[in-house]
C-alpha cells in the first residue's frame, strides 16, 4: 500500500526528483524496541541527485529511520535497497562501502584525534590499512596517504576548518564539529548523505553556510536526505519532503504542500480533544 | 652505588617495555587486561627454542656463534618463524575464545576471567610439552664488554637492547604515520563511532593481536637468551609488565616503553640498595602507587 501512495505522489512532484533513479529504498520497514515500534512499515525512496527532507514531530522515528538506513540498527522488519541491492543484513561500514554516509544529531568526532586525522578516517579501504603493506609496498602506501592527505585538506577547506587542521577535535564548537563530520564523510566520496539535523545548535552564520556547502554538494549530483526540525531550511533545500508521525509515513509533498495538510498540522499540534 | 644497574636496569627494562606494548595495545583496543598476554612470551620463547634447536640438527653450522654473539644463525632463522607463530596462536585464541565473548558482548570481567583461563591452559601446555626444568638457547659463554664509567654489558644484552628500541620506534611510526595506526587509534577512542565512519574494526583487532604477539614474541626470546626459558617465564613477568602499561598511560606505545624501563631501573636499584628479596615488590609499589596518584599514567589521557 504505501509504496503505491508514493509512487502516485512522485507523479505529481518536481520533475527532477521524479527522473532520477531510486538511489535507496527502504520498503515497510520496522523495529521494536520492547513495547515500542519506533519505526513501524515505513516505506521511502530517496533518488539520485534529490534533496529529500524528512520532518516529523518529536519521537516519530526519524532519526531511528536513518539509523536503520545507515546500518546503525538492523531492521526487524522490512528491507533496505541500495542501488537496487538487499543491503538489510549489511552493517553500517558497509553501508558506506555502497555509498550511504551519515551524520549525527550530536556530531561525534575523535576528540583526542586532530580535525585533519578526524577526516581521514573517512577514507575506505587504503593499502597502508593492511600492516604488511606498509613495509612492502611502502611507495604505494606513501603515495596514497599523500592523496589521501592532499583529498582531506581540500575538504577541510571546503567546511572552512582548514585554520583548525592540526587542533584535536575537542577544541571544535558544536557548529564546527557538524561541518567536520560532514567532510568525514566526504572522504567516502558517498553517493548518498543523510544528514541528522544539520541546523540544530548552530549559530546562524555558521547555519549558512552548512546550507551553502549542502546546496553545491546537491550541485555536484549527491543525493542529500535531511532530517531536519526547521522548515525555512528544509523550504530552502528540498523540492520533497516525506512526513512522518508515530513510526509511519504520512505523507510527503513539497514543502509548501505538507506545510499546508491537516494531518501533518495535526500530527505536531496533537489530535484536538 | 654501583653504575651497573644502570646497565642491567635497561636492559631488563626494554624486555618489560616490549611485552607491556602489547598490553597497552590490547587494553586500549579490546578494552580488556588480558592476563595471558605473558604466555605469548613464553610461547613465543619455546617456538623459538623447538625451531633453532630443529635447525641445528638439520645443519649444525647454523649452530656456530655468529660474531661476538653467543647464538647462530639458527636462533634469528626461528625468532621469524617464532614470531609467525605467535601471531596465529593470538588469533587463534581470539578465534576461540575472546572473539565469541565479544560477540556475545560480555563483561570485561568475563573477558579477564577468560585470559586467566586460557593463561593456565597455554602454561600448562608448555609445561607438559617442554617440562618444568630450565631451557637455553645456548650453552656458549659470553664475556663482558666494558662499556666504560664501570659498566658493563655482554653482546647480547647489547643488541637486545638496539633491537627493543629499534622496534618501539617501529611501532610507534606504525601507529602515527599510517592508515592502519589512525584507524587503531580511532577504535581505541570510540569502538561504535569507528565502525560508522567505515573503520574495519575487525581488521584492528587483528592487528592488534599480531603486534602484541609478535612484540611479546620478541620479549620472551630476550629473556631466554639473556636468562633462561622456563614455562613460568611469562607469568614472573606478568606484574611488571602491567605495571609498566599502566604507568606509560593505556595506550601509549612510547608510555609503555619509557614505563618498561623505568620499572627495570627501578628494580635493578632496589636489589642494590635493599636487597634482593625485594626486587618483585617494586612492580607492585609502582603499580599502586600509579593507581593512587596519577591513574592515567605518564602519556594517558585521564578519563573524561
Amino acid at each position: 500500500m504505501p509504496d503505491v501512495d508514493q509512487n502516485q505522489a512522485q507523479a505529481s512532484l518536481t520533475p527532477a526528483a521524479a527522473e532520477g533513479a531510486v538511489l535507496v529504498e527502504a520498503k515497510d520497514l520496522a523495529i521494536q524496541f520492547g513495547g515500542l515500534r519506533a519505526v513501524d512499515g515505513m516505506s521511502l525512496s530517496l533518488h539520485r541527485g534529490e534533496m529529500l527532507g524528512l520532518i516529523g514531530p518529536n519521537g516519530a522515528g526519524k532519526t531511528t529511520l536513518f539509523n536503520l538506513i545507515a546500518g546503525n540498527l538492523r531492521p526487524t522488519e522490512g528491507r533496505i535497497l541500495i542501488g537496487g541491492r538487499d543491503v538489510s543484513a549489511e552493517g553500517a561500514d558497509q553501508r558506506i562501502a555502497c555509498g550511504v554516509g551519515r551524520t549525527f544529531q550530536i556530531p561525534r568526532p575523535f576528540s583526542e584525534m586532530t580535525v585533519l586525522e578526524n577526516v581521514l578516517t573517512g577514507r575506505q579501504d587504503q593499502a597502508g590499512e593492511r600492516i604488511w603493506m606498509n613495509f612492502l609496498q611502502g611507495a604505494r602506501v606513501a603515495r596514497e596517504e599523500r592523496q589521501a592527505v592532499g583529498k582531506a585538506r581540500a575538504l577541510l577547506d571546503f567546511v572552512t576548518l582548514s585554520h583548525l587542521e592540526n587542533e584535536p577535535a575537542r577544541v571544535l564548537s558544536g557548529g564546527q564539529r557538524k561541518l567536520l563530520e560532514l567532510a568525514r564523510i566526504l572522504m567516502a566520496e558517498p553517493t548518498a548523505i543523510l544528514l541528522d539535523e544539520p541546523a540544530a545548535g548552530v549559530n546562524p552564520t555558521l547555519l549558512e553556510v552548512i546550507i551553502e556547502r549542502i546546496r553545491r554538494l546537491n550541485a555536484d549530483g549527491k543525493s542529500i536526505f535531511l532530517i531536519e526540525h526547521n522548515m525555512e531550511m528544509v523550504a530552502r533545500l528540498c523540492s520533497r519532503v516525506v512526513v512522518m508521525a508515530a513510526g509511519r509515513h504520512l505523507t510527503e509533498g513539497t514543502p509548501r504542500d505538507v506545510a499546508r495538510d491537516p494531518a501533518v498540522i495535526e500530527a505536531y499540534l496533537g489530535t484536538a480533544a | 652505588m654501583n653504575p651497573q644497574i644502570l646497565v642491567d636496569g635497561l636492559i631488563a627494562g626494554a624486555m618489560y617495555g616490549l611485552g607491556a606494548i602489547g598490553v597497552t595495545l590490547t587494553y586500549s583496543i579490546l578494552r580488556f587486561a588480558n592476563f595471558a598476554h605473558s604466555e605469548l612470551l613464553t610461547f613465543g620463547a619455546y617456538a623459538a627454542l623447538a625451531l633453532s634447536s630443529a635447525l641445528g640438527v638439520l645443519s649444525a653450522g647454523l649452530l656456530a656463534p655468529l660474531g661476538p654473539f653467543s647464538f647462530g644463525w639458527s636462533l634469528p632463522l626461528a625468532a621469524i618463524t617464532a614470531m609467525a607463530l605467535t601471531g596465529l596462536l593470538a588469533l587463534a585464541v581470539d578465534a576461540v575464545l575472546f572473539g565469541r565473548l565479544r560477540a556475545r558482548r560480555s563483561s570485561i570481567i568475563v573477558m579477564v576471567m577468560a585470559s586467566f583461563g586460557a593463561a593456565l591452559t597455554l602454561r600448562s601446555l608448555l609445561e607438559f610439552v617442554f617440562t618444568s626444568k630450565p631451557a637455553y638457547f645456548t650453552r656458549e659463554l659470553q664475556i663482558a664488554l666494558p662499556l666504560g664509567g664501570g659498566m658493563r654489558a655482554t653482546p647480547d644484552q647489547l643488541l637486545a637492547l638496539v633491537l627493543a628500541i629499534a622496534l618501539v620506534v617501529a611501532v610507534h611510526l606504525l601507529l602515527t604515520r599510517t592508515a592502519i595506526g589512525r584507524s587503531m587509534r580511532a577504535v581505541s577512542e570510540n569502538q561504535a563511532l569507528a565502525g560508522v565512519v567505515g573503520v574495519d574494526v575487525r581488521r584492528v583487532i587483528r592487528v592488534v593481536w599480531l603486534l602484541g604477539a609478535v612484540l611479546a614474541c620478541v620479549a620472551g626470546i630476550m629473556a631466554g637468551l639473556l636468562v633462561q626459558l622456563r614455562p613460568y617465564m611469562g607469568f614472573d613477568l606478568l606484574l611488571p609488565l602491567f605495571a609498566a602499561a599502566i604507568l606509560g598511560g593505556i595506550g601509549s606505545v612510547p608510555g609503555a616503553m619509557l614505563a618498561g624501563l623505568i620499572v627495570g631501573l627501578a628494580e635493578a636499584g632496589t636489589v642494590q640498595l635493599v636487597g634482593a628479596e625485594w626486587r618483585t615488590a617494586v612492580a607492585f609499589i609502582i603499580l599502586v602507587l600509579v593507581l593512587l596518584l596519577r591513574p592515567h599514567g605518564l602519556f594517558g589521557r585521564p578519563q573524561a
